[in-house]
């Protein structure tokens, strides 16, 4: 019975993180790429991004459970606020160190607006960003036990939480063990994105 | 040889500098330049480093707009950089295929893109990319880039200091052999006296700063010319004296 429960806890956290992390990645990485073009936008929003970045995911989870309830919403919430901001905070700088040499070559060659993001500005900060991908995943992951333990009835926080609460440790051991594996197990996987024949240029020089 | 007959029929391209100044704050580069670049000429310019050739190229090129004077450019106009010009997550073909985007025939272009790899030498090297060449072979994929399609005028930046003295001998070579079949419109940047003896249809030294044109040589022998040819050593003779070493 134990080991259909893990199943279904390790089901739960896996897709909370997977959505709060995907979505944090399919707005945040736009926007830092935009943030870092337009120093205008950049120094107007640099301060907003930096304050929400200091303040703990965790401070949001009694706005999480007001605004969401119980369940996956609050946890896909909790996820996206910690690593949205890290995520356009570092595709942002990237950006910002591209050597102009590349935009120069863009430029003589008609490079412009959206094609000079996706073909130039973009595949130049990629293998930052695939970095940037690894550390806010770590963070999504330490996030979803303690988003679990509040705004949710199952889930791997949740596993430690009730394990916690009957003084079972030997239960919250295993939790932990099964937490730790599946972190470094999807650090792997994203770790396979550095493997891309148009990335390697970042990494071995 | 589609970008041969093109160039055949091609309308004359030329450049022109007329009287441009330009300063750095305080720090005059240009002061009253004036140039002219003719259609299918290699032109070399020399000068001691911090004379500002490298602005006379980017003003040339339009990334800086001189404080004052006119600058006129007919023709399209492509700069090789000293180094690290092509884009490192493009392999070979792409980066020598970014400047035939608006060939909308794909077949065409890809005939084009392999007819260019086999003119500077890396057959099988197409999907390679930039870190996993040498110096001198990126050097080539970028000659064969400036040469791709639609252009008239190539800017030259220093684009061999960077290799090792064999390689920058030999590229020289290239470079000629490439310019004799595919006629372009040359400005060349360097500091060697050698190269410029050895490429150009009229070496300009240029002096001091603000940079003022101190000497104009032309040298009508034939190319390419071996580093003993009679005329490339007069030629360094004469910049040499003129640059005062």
């Amino acid at each position: 019975m134990l080991a259909g429960r893990l199943v279904n806890d390790i089901i739960a956290s896996l897709w909370r993180v997977a959505v709060g992390f995907v979505l944090s990645a399919v707005l945040g990485i736009p926007t830092g790429l935009w943030l870092g073009q337009h120093i205008h936008a950049r120094h107007a929003f640099l301060p907003l991004l930096n304050f929400f970045r200091f303040l703990s995911p965790l401070a949001w989870i009694p706005f999480a459970i007001l605004w969401f309830h119980i369940g996956d919403k609050p946890a896909f919430f909790l996820i996206f606020m910690a690593t949205f901001f890290p995520l356009v905070l570092a595709t942002m700088s990237a950006v910002a160190t591209i050597p102009s040499i590349y935009f120069r070559v863009a430029q003589d060659y008609h490079y412009q607006g959206l094609e000079l993001l996706r073909k130039v500005t973009f595949p130049a900060v990629l293998p930052q960003v695939i970095t940037a991908l690894r550390v806010s995943y770590g963070i999504a992951w330490v996030v979803i036990v303690a988003a679990e333990m509040v705004g949710c009835q199952d889930g791997l926080g949740y596993g430690i939480w009730e394990a916690r609460n009957g003084l079972r440790l030997d239960s919250a051991v295993c939790y932990m063990m099964v937490i730790g594996l599946l972190g470094m197990g999807i650090d792997r996987l994203l770790y396979q994105l550095t493997k891309l024949p148009n990335v390697r240029w970042g990494y071995e020089r | 040889m589609y970008a041969g007959v093109m160039k055949d029929n091609r309308s004359v391209s030329r450049l022109q500098l007329e009287k441009v100044s330009h300063s750095f704050g305080q720090v005059s580069v240009l002061h009253d330049l004036s140039l002219v670049v003719n259609h299918g000429e290699v032109v070399v310019l020399v000068g001691p480093s911090g004379c500002g050739k490298s602005t006379i190229l980017n003003v040339l090129s339009g990334h800086i707009i001189p404080l004052s004077g006119l600058v006129r450019s007919e023709g399209v106009v492509r700069t090789i950089h000293q180094q690290d010009g092509l884009f490192p997550w493009l392999t070979v073909s792409e980066n020598i295929a970014m400047g035939l985007r608006s060939m909308k025939d794909t077949a065409h272009r890809t005939k084009e893109v392999s007819e260019l790899i086999n003119l500077v030498h890396l057959e099988g090297f197409e999907h390679h990319y930039p870190h996993q060449l040498s110096g001198g072979m990126r050097q080539r994929v970028e000659l064969a880039r400036v040469l791709a399609g639609d252009s008239d005028i190539l800017l030259m930046d220093e684009p061999f200091s960077a290799l090792d003295y064999q390689s920058r001998l030999r590229m020289r070579r290239e470079l000629i052999r490439l310019l004799q079949l595919r006629l372009r419109t040359v400005v060349f940047v360097t500091h060697d006296i050698e190269e410029a003896a050895q490429l150009a249809d009229r070496v300009l030294v240029l002096s001091g700063r603000p940079a003022t044109i101190s000497c104009e040589l032309l040298i009508d022998a034939p190319r390419p010319r071996d580093l003993t040819d009679n005329a490339v050593i007069e030629a360094m003779k004469k910049i040499l004296k003129e640059l005062g070493l």
